[in-house]
């Protein structure tokens, strides 16, 4: 009993998305639904046959053969189905090749890679794309989803549906594109890989162990597509690079009680060595090719924090790899990161005329940026803006982080 | 917001006289300069710089070796921004450090067509 309960969710994360592939490419997108639902049914049976019975001797294969018989019955009654609706009575037997149902490795493989092609479709949105890639790729249930976006199963599955609805509407097809199309597509892949990695890593949730397994969910399809020839470019390498690196930190950057531990104060000897050294190897093989993603400037950022020790060379370097991916794309944090190793580079003063400049008055970091500037130069601007960092502060985490420095602060100010 | 161009002018001929390492720290100012502008969402396009050599050709097809030969200052680059107003574009170039080697820059907003 106690083995098939611990069994059961891992192979389900596994198999549970490449049966979906296989099937949903069998009956096409519009159906991706009647794919999960046969996916699921056969999870139910394996749950309730082996905790009678016992594990079978290859679990993996039993859940192939009940989901393959799962398809052939739907397919069956869906064509005898259609053809009564039609009028199509042709008396004769049902075509036996649409019952060929192949869950080789090979074909589970290009499944998924197709898979990821039509969900990270342009005409779906962002925040929709991480959605069923959790849910179809990943094999994550409606709880951990909303677990991981801090939102309700409601949502999700509103969320999932038009997602869905989105995909029939566009006739995507479950195909790999051809090769003009394919560096376009997988940009957006990418983006979507990118935005997956960073809702795990990111997350204000509580849930730690889950927002690994969403890291290292969108590592292992990011590996994907380094394995495959035809995906594996220059820039799939440096997003893999990137995410290498931010994950060897996962065992530093939370203390016993689930408490943030920032980067400075992070306890060095807990990072991944292993992983970092995969993160230069993919660094390496990102650096071939003359164009320069914006995750190649991202991996190299990545790549100076595995250097805990503060250095003038350090700084430097992430100081001119944040001005180069702020001169390709503008954002908010990139502009704060910047400021911040401006003034480990440049100096304070510098870094607070510039600070003052960037209009971000409304985001609760850019006031933690100016508090720790003026920490030491004007300690009561510095207690101000860690006030009004703590009104802008949503999560339990941030808050406590910020009340620990306003009193730091505070009782040093006294002295 | 409105956008300009930023035309950057110097002597060619004083960038050639320096060290590599004064090249290094001119290169490292100007980044910084429009990372700076970049950091403010205000950077449309960082530009290009602009060879020395070149040609300019007047009615009748007369070409000429450009318009560098007489005088000591030639356009060496540009930097396409975004500001509010042209004193707002005034007060970002005044950041450039073209000007601490006694180059200019020209501000002119760009009137979409």
């Amino acid at each position: 009993m106690t083995q098939t309960e611990g069994l059961l969710p891992h192979l389900f994360r596994t198999e549970y998305s490449k049966i979906t592939a296989v099937l949903c490419k069998l009956f096409g997108i519009e159906h991706v639904e009647i794919a999960e639902d046969i996916a699921s049914d056969t999870f139910l049976l394996a749950s309730e046959t082996w905790s009678i019975k016992g594990l079978p001797e290859n679990p993996a294969a039993w859940l192939y053969t009940v989901a393959k018989n799962k398809a052939k019955d739907y397919l069956k009654r869906n064509t005898l189905f259609t053809q009564k609706i039609m009028h199509q009575i042709d008396t004769g037997e049902i075509e036996d090749k649409e019952l060929e149902i192949n869950l080789s490795d090979q074909n589970i493989t290009d499944s998924q890679l197709q898979m990821m092609f039509a969900i990270c479709h342009p005409s779906i949105s962002g925040e929709a794309q991480i959605c069923l890639s959790l849910r179809i790729l990943c094999g994550f249930g409606i709880n951990e989803i909303a677990a991981a976006f801090l939102t309700s199963k409601e949502t999700i599955n509103k969320r999932l549906f038009r997602a869905k609805e989105k995909l029939r509407e566009e006739m995507v097809r479950i195909e790999f594109p051809n090769e003009t199309a394919i560096n376009e597509r997988l940009e957006t892949v990418a983006t979507t890989l990118y935005l997956l990695f960073n809702e795990g890593y990111y997350s204000r949730g509580q849930d730690t162990t889950l927002q690994k397994e969403v890291c290292y969910e969108a590592m292992r399809l990011t590996y994907f597509l380094i394995e495959n020839k035809r995906t594996n470019l220059p820039f799939i390498n440096a997003l893999m690079s990137l995410m290498c690196f931010h994950a060897s930190r996962f065992e530093a950057r939370t203390d016993s009680n689930g408490e943030t531990i920032l980067y400075q104060d992070q306890d060095e000897n807990l990072w991944d060595q292993e992983l970092i050294n995969r993160g230069i190897h993919f660094l390496n093989l990102a650096s071939q090719g003359n164009k320069v993603s914006k995750y190649f400037v991202e991996a190299w950022i990545a790549y100076w924090h595995t250097k805990k020790e503060d250095s003038e060379e350090k700084w430097e370097h992430v100081l001119q790899l944040y001005n180069q991916l702020l001169m390709t794309e503008y954002s908010p944090i990139a502009a704060l990161n910047r400021t911040y190793a401006l003034s480990k580079a440049n100096g304070k003063a510098e870094a607070i005329v510039e600070a003052e400049k960037l209009n971000l008055t409304g985001n609760q970091l850019y006031h933690s940026l100016l508090a720790e500037l003026y920490t030491g130069i004007d300690d009561s601007k510095a207690i101000s803006h860690l006030q009004m960092a703590l009104d802008l502060a949503t999560s339990k985490a941030d808050k406590t982080l910020i009340t620990n420095k306003l009193l730091v602060i505070s009782l040093l100010a006294k002295d | 917001m409105k956008e300009f161009l930023l035309v950057f002018r110097n002597d060619p001929d004083a960038v050639q006289t320096l060290s590599p390492e004064e090249l290094q720290a001119r290169i490292k100012k100007w980044m910084d300069w429009v990372g700076g502008i970049a950091a403010q969402n205000k950077l449309v396009d960082r530009g290009n710089r602009l060879a020395n050599e070149g040609a300019v050709i007047k009615p009748g097809n007369i070409v000429t070796d450009g318009p560098f030969v007489e005088i000591k200052e030639s356009i060496g680059g540009y930097t396409h921004i975004r500001a509010e107003s042209l004193e707002e574009a005034i007060e970002l170039s005044k950041g450039c450090p073209i000007l601490e080697f006694s180059g200019n820059v020209e501000v002119r907003p760009i009137n979409p067509m």
